[in-house]
């Protein structure tokens, strides 16, 4: 086995980008099943968590992972679980289980070809929406994005922190090209790491969904010797199932607060030469390097082109779009689907800019010479 | 982002360990070589058989697109992956075929080294084809040097098979020093070229 040292270059697969990045975020427990193109992910963990104290298993199906998952969270410790287009499927009702009962959590899902099992070795952006609204009941998630190597270092250890800083599943999109890319990528030293808010009272004073100015209450782990109750069913600050309105409402409306108020640390996002352009393709995942390459086209051939790749897909991250939408002419959205950010990019769009789609669903990675095309039509 | 690219694309059948060449070629270019490398790799759900196609962009910049746009290098381990792969080939390009498998190579800068013959003969195993046709790309690579692929090709395969390994890689090196690319026609022409 090679020495995993930091500051020394090597040559990393994004799916093993994602493993170091989980593991330098404190990352503990993983439950999982395999699926390409997810399977690294798990064949990596399964070594390296069991060497440092961790816990590895290999459950039956999606389902009992993603339950496994957030049993392991409750005990306290930092959990994710890995998996592409059939098992996200599955994992929906435990994920939104996750979610009412604000267990944290992080989700790679490394989109391949679908519906159903569709085309494993193939890329895909497909399950965007599906991320944002795949399990029932309105419900705030974070939704990040992956493009590169270093991506999936960095914005998987960012998954932890939001997950832990905001008690609320996280999902990492990555795919088929980003997941089998190989990067030189050097591991950095150190990083800044959230845990979740832990309870300061003493066990018989401590209220488990009291809601304070962060809309986040602090989390005792089970076993700590703080009792509560953890249901599926809508509880009032105790835990306990409520069907009384003046405490469903406001527990509801702080399981929305905690983001909202929280926007400024969960969007994040990145400009490319949008300064002076006036037309601007937005773009997120493997897709944001195809884009990134035409606008570098786009201006040796004296086009005022520029880039917005979006990290955090949701929230939608509005006021950096409306920022493109406002300065531009027209805006690309080039999507591996056949247009689920395009429909937020319409959604927030008040301006005149317009707004072009450019989808493909064959299976092949969006070129920089299909955007540069839509770009040069434009003029 | 708008340095200079380099463009290795390495084809073949899956189980031919195309994709294992590709990794050594591109840790070979990073670790060892101090390069910007992106390696991707397209494979069909099958564990043999099928085309099994991996590339290598190697560069001095942070590289944005991560697959082969216009390929400097081709290689073609059978006759399906060079027929459906050498059709965007950069016109100064070359392609080296393993003329053991291939038997109608394109016409041009066509560089032709027998790697499945050579690794059953001198090497007693022919799935060592990959490793000696991965000495042969080393060599013919301008963006890499032998050592630093053999560097990397130490540290990544098992102890027990590195010495078969070395003396596969060491082979594809000896041959490609033979071929004098000079000699090579000048450019590809393509399909509309007028003649």
């Amino acid at each position: 086995m090679r020495k995993k040292s930091p500051g020394k270059v090597r040559l990393l697969q994004g799916n093993e980008a994602v493993v170091e990045g989980a593991l330098a975020a404190g990352c503990r427990f993983f439950a999982g099943y395999p699926i390409t193109p997810a399977s690294e992910i798990s064949e990596i963990l399964s070594i390296r968590l069991p060497r440092i104290g961790g816990t590895f298993i290999q459950m039956e199906d999606e389902i009992a992972s993603m339950g496994a998952v957030i049993g392991a969270s409750l005990a306290g410790v930092k959990s994710m679980t890995a998996t592409s287009g059939p098992g996200f499927s599955l994992m929906q009702e435990n994920l939104g289980y996750a979610c009412i009962a604000e267990v944290p959590c992080v989700v790679v899902n490394v989109m391949r070809g679908g519906p159903s099992t569709g085309l494993p070795t193939h890329p895909s952006q497909g399950d965007v929406m599906q991320a944002r609204w795949g399990t029932h009941g309105d419900h705030p998630v974070i939704v990040l994005a992956v493009s590169s190597v270093k991506d999936c270092f960095d914005i998987t250890v960012k998954a932890f922190n939001l997950s832990e800083a905001f008690r609320v599943p996280v999902i990492i999109l990555s795919d088929e090209v980003v997941a089998h890319t190989r990067e030189s990528f050097a591991l950095p030293e150190a990083l800044p790491v959230i845990d979740r808010p832990k309870p300061n009272m003493p066990p018989e004073w401590y209220i488990p969904y009291a809601d304070n100015s962060r809309g986040v209450p602090p989390m005792a782990a089970f076993g700590e010797g703080y009792r509560y109750h953890v249901t599926g069913l809508i509880h009032d600050v105790r835990g306990f199932p409520t069907e009384r309105a003046d405490e469903i409402d406001p527990f509801m409306k702080r399981l929305f607060r905690k983001i909202t108020q929280g926007f400024e640390e969960i969007i994040l996002s990145d400009s490319y030469m949008t300064e002076d352009a006036d037309v601007c393709v937005i773009a997120y995942g493997s897709v944001a390097r195809s884009a990134r390459r035409a606008v570098v086209e786009a201006r040796a051939k004296g086009l005022k082109a520029g880039m917005l790749q979006l990290i955090t897909l949701f929230p939608f991250p509005r006021h950096v779009v409306e920022e493109v939408l406002a300065g531009c002419r027209a805006v690309i959205v080039p999507e591996m689907n056949m247009g689920q950010i395009s429909r937020e990019v319409k959604r927030v769009n008040s301006t005149d800019c317009r707004v072009v789609k450019h989808n493909r669903i064959d299976g092949g990675l969006i070129t920089p010479g299909e955007i540069l095309g839509r770009i040069l039509e434009i003029k | 982002m708008s340095g200079r690219r380099y463009e290795v694309r390495l084809s073949g059948s899956g189980g031919q360990g195309i994709i294992m060449a590709a990794i050594l070629l591109a840790e070979g270019a990073a670790v060892y070589g101090g390069k910007q490398v992106a390696q991707t790799q397209s494979y069909g759900p099958e564990a043999r058989g099928g085309a099994s196609k991996a590339e290598v962009v190697i560069s001095n910049e942070p590289i944005d697109y991560p697959k082969a746009l216009v390929p400097d290098l081709l290689l073609a381990m059978n006759q399906a992956s060079c027929d459906l792969y050498s059709k965007d080939i950069k016109r100064e390009g070359i392609i080296i075929i393993d003329s053991t498998n291939v038997g109608q190579p394109p016409p041009g800068r066509t560089i032709a080294i027998p790697f499945t013959g050579i690794a059953r003969r001198e090497i007693g195993k022919e799935f060592a084809a990959n490793m000696v046709a991965l000495g042969a790309v080393s060599c013919l690579c301008p963006e890499v040097t032998e050592g630093a692929v053999e560097a990397a090709l130490m540290a990544r395969v098992p102890p027990g098979t590195r010495t078969l390994n070395l003396k596969a890689f060491k082979t594809g090196v000896k041959e490609a020093r033979k071929i004098d690319t000079a000699k090579l026609r000048h450019r590809y022409h393509g399909e509309e070229a007028e003649v």
